[in-house]
């Protein structure tokens, strides 16, 4: 419950890589106990029951799938144990080759159908191993962060005012509006930079009353992301400590690039500000504005100051 | 409208901008009768406040009419008469709800760069640096006044505006300078500094019950103004030495609490001191000239109070800690939390024991503020407080 490491991310480490490589496992298990325990019928249902050499070969490949199964099922470095599969379905489908072209009639029937079905399997274990391979690379990219600030208002107040997920942009800067489909749901749509949008789909998925609110974007987004944010009585009845934790992997290329932008150079200084901001609107009713700040508190506004003098008509 | 912008070091002027509307539901705008310049706008003007902008309005004691309120303020009204604390409080953050409105949690927009210098951020000012949130100033036909339902106070009509407007600062300020002594009765009280500051901080100390009050600076008219309107003891320190001085008025006890109202740019009688201080504040070795402060530090009482009014904003060298440390000194100080002292002194004014407007010497009208700085800079032509009539 400490961290929101243990928030699932669908694309990073939820459901769409860890069952792929999971089936794959079970596949590789039915192969190699095949060809382990009856290694008779499964050369003459694949053609090869007339080679010598495969009574020989064929344990030898179920030993290999029984490693792969292992692999893929433990769970842990799937991306490699993916790959290795794509390695023995290259083995095969080399031995198929041989096979295919010294046969005639029905058997070279039923090795053709053989090597069909091994290629099949093969793009599958491609596929999977290279979606393992993105989701490791973008939980490489995971960008953590936990802040906090204290708000002189009740844990319950503050719970409130952030479940309704519509109040979000009121602080966080780069959010242009968050909808809520239903109690769970909300699309949410950030200001990039140059006029650029980023959208999502989101959903609570923990909800503690006046406790805690745990969210994360739907699989498909192209931002996983996720948060949880506690209200946590602050000591000497000084308000609430209201602690984020945030995680988003920003995807690769230019769209990465445009997402690294909308949250600047110091994601944390951002993130920051929204909760000053956030403290702001619960403690005084709005965001504080300044003519030097015209549009309230943000890392870049303090660095692109205007003069403290009343804003021209035009920029009301 | 009119209003009175910095331009530079040693610069200001009197230039056209435009009208402050309301930015916030809590807002007023105020139409300004009196403002004044402060000791504080002359660090400014001397450019040792860091992050000011050219064209930023100055002034952060002001008073005037209510002429356009927020659709959150409900305790004023267009026509009301009223002085504006200096500090912007937002009123409802645990630090305004504890007093300490000048620390006020919310009213710093750009509490991001101040943390970086001061590692917590405090209350915006008006008029007084981006590092203090960037708001336009008073010294104006107008002014915007963020959380209006809670800075501003209503001034009756028998206080006339030379008084109301020392509400705005400096008798809050000296008030706060001596009640962070905690005088007890007997006590001796100095006070460097004979600006605006020190003169009501000393005035204070009687009000709270001072045995004797003792003011410290060079000017012998400010000097002669304690003397006559608080019969105070006086030190010219570059006719005496003033730790002598004070060790021989109070017998060598020193006195017992000790008030900086001098702050960052202290003058020394000493040439030597003064260049050496003087020539690394220049270079950015060093901000501030803590002259006062460290004598101040040697000259109290063991176990007494070193009260600091006068402002600091950075870094002090020389910093005679093992004097503070050694001799159990107490250190207290602050921006003044002015809405803490606002109704308290008006009515003290109102009850005639004070009449704080006895350290103006100055009225001109708003656009000759070029002039009114000059003047108060170089203490020319006895110049103690410029009030500036809109
Ligand atoms: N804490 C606050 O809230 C607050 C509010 C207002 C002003 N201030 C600060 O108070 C200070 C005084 O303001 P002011 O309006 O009275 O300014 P001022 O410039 O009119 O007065 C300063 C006085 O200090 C004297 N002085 C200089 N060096 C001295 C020394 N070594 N020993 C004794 N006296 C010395 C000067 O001669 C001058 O008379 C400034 O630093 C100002 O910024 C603080
Ligand atoms: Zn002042
Ligand atoms: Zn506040």
């Amino acid at each position: 419950m400490s961290s929101v490491d243990t928030v699932l991310l669908s694309e990073l480490d939820g459901p769409v890589p860890a069952t792929l490589p999971s089936a794959l496992g079970l596949l590789s298990l039915a192969l190699g106990v095949g060809a382990l325990i009856a290694p008779g019928p499964v050369a003459r249902l694949t053609g090869v029951d007339d080679s010598p050499a495969a009574r020989s070969v064929l344990p030898a490949i179920g030993l290999r799938e029984l490693g792969s199964a292992a692999g893929l099922l433990s769970g842990r470095r799937p991306a490699g144990w993916a790959w290795s599969r794509v390695a023995g379905d290259a083995m095969d489908l080399t031995l198929l080759g041989r096979a295919l072209a010294d046969r005639s009639g029905d058997r070279r029937r039923r090795v053709a159908l053989t090597t069909l079905a091994i290629a099949g399997i093969t793009a599958v274990d491609v596929l999977a191993a290279v979606r393992v391979g993105r989701a490791r690379r973008a939980r490489a990219r995971v960008i953590r962060m936990q802040i906090a600030v204290t708000v002189n208002r009740s844990p319950a107040e503050a719970y409130r005012f952030w479940r309704d997920m519509e109040n979000l942009p009121r602080f966080m800067a780069h959010l242009e509006s968050v909808r809520a489909d239903d109690l769970r749901r909300s699309h949410w749509i950030a200001r990039g930079p140059a006029g650029h949008r980023v959208e999502w789909d989101a959903e609570i998925i923990d909800d503690q009353p006046n406790k805690s609110i745990t969210w994360r974007s739907l699989p498909g987004t192209r931002v996983p992301n996720a948060g949880r944010v506690r209200f946590v009585p602050a000591p000497g009845d000084r308000g609430t400590e209201v602690r984020v934790e945030l995680r988003y992997a920003p995807p690769a290329g230019a769209l990465g690039r445009a997402v690294a932008k909308l949250f600047g150079e110091e994601p944390e200084q951002q993130v920051r500000d929204d909760l000053r901001r956030f403290k702001q609107v619960l403690e005084t009713g709005e965001v504080v504005r300044s003519e030097g700040s015209p549009n309230g508190i943000s890392v870049r506004q303090q660095a692109m100051q205007r003069p403290a003098q009343p804003l021209p008509s035009s920029r009301r | 409208m009119k209003a009175t912008a910095w331009m530079g070091t040693d610069s200001v002027k009197v230039i056209d901008v435009p009208d402050p509307k309301i930015m916030n539901a809590r807002d007023a705008i105020v139409r300004i009768s009196t403002t004044a310049i402060c000791g504080s706008d002359l660090h400014l003007y001397h450019g040792y406040i860091p992050a000011m902008r050219k064209g930023d309005i100055l002034g952060h004691e002001f008073m005037g009419e209510v002429v356009e309120v927020g659709p959150q303020v409900r305790n004023l009204a267009p026509g009301d008469r009223v002085v504006v604390p200096f500090p912007i409080a937002c009123g409802h953050c645990s630090s305004c709800q504890r007093g300490l409105y000048s620390v006020c949690e919310n009213s710093n927009p750009n509490a991001g760069i101040a943390e970086k210098i001061m590692g917590h951020s405090p209350a915006g000012i008006f008029g007084y640096s981006h590092l203090l949130g960037g708001y336009a100033g008073g010294q104006a036909e107008y002014a915007r006044v963020p959380f209006a339902d809670v800075g501003p106070v209503k001034v009756p009509d028998e206080i006339s505006d030379d008084q109301a407007v020392m509400l705005a600062d400096v008798f809050p300020t000296g008030y706060m300078g001596a009640e962070m002594c905690d005088i007890k009765p007997g006590q001796v009280i100095a006070v460097w500094g004979a600006g605006p500051v020190g003169l009501l901080a000393a005035a204070s100390a009687r009000l709270l019950g001072a045995e004797r009050v003792i003011v410290i600076d060079r000017f012998p008219y400010r000097l002669r103004l304690a003397e006559e309107h608080i019969d105070a003891e006086t030190i010219n320190y570059e006719e005496a030495d003033v730790l002598d001085t004070l060790n021989e008025m109070t017998a060598g006890r020193g006195p017992d609490a000790c008030i900086d109202a001098v702050g960052l740019e202290g003058h020394h009688g000493n040439a030597a001191m003064y260049a050496y201080d003087r020539a690394k504040q220049a270079a950015r070795v060093e901000t501030e000239r803590p002259f006062a402060l460290r004598q101040a530090i040697l000259a109290c009482r063991s176990g007494g109070v070193v009260s600091v009014v006068g402002a600091y904003g950075g870094f002090v060298d020389k910093f005679p800690m093992g004097a503070f440390m050694n001799r159990s000194l107490i250190m207290r100080t602050g921006q003044c939390h002015v809405q803490r002292y606002t109704r308290p002194l008006l009515e003290r004014i109102q009850r005639g024991e004070i009449d704080p407007s006895f350290i103006v010497s100055h009225r001109m009208p708003l656009r000759d503020a070029s002039k009114g700085y000059k003047i108060f800079q170089k203490k020319q032509d006895d110049c103690t407080k410029v009030l500036l009539k809109v």
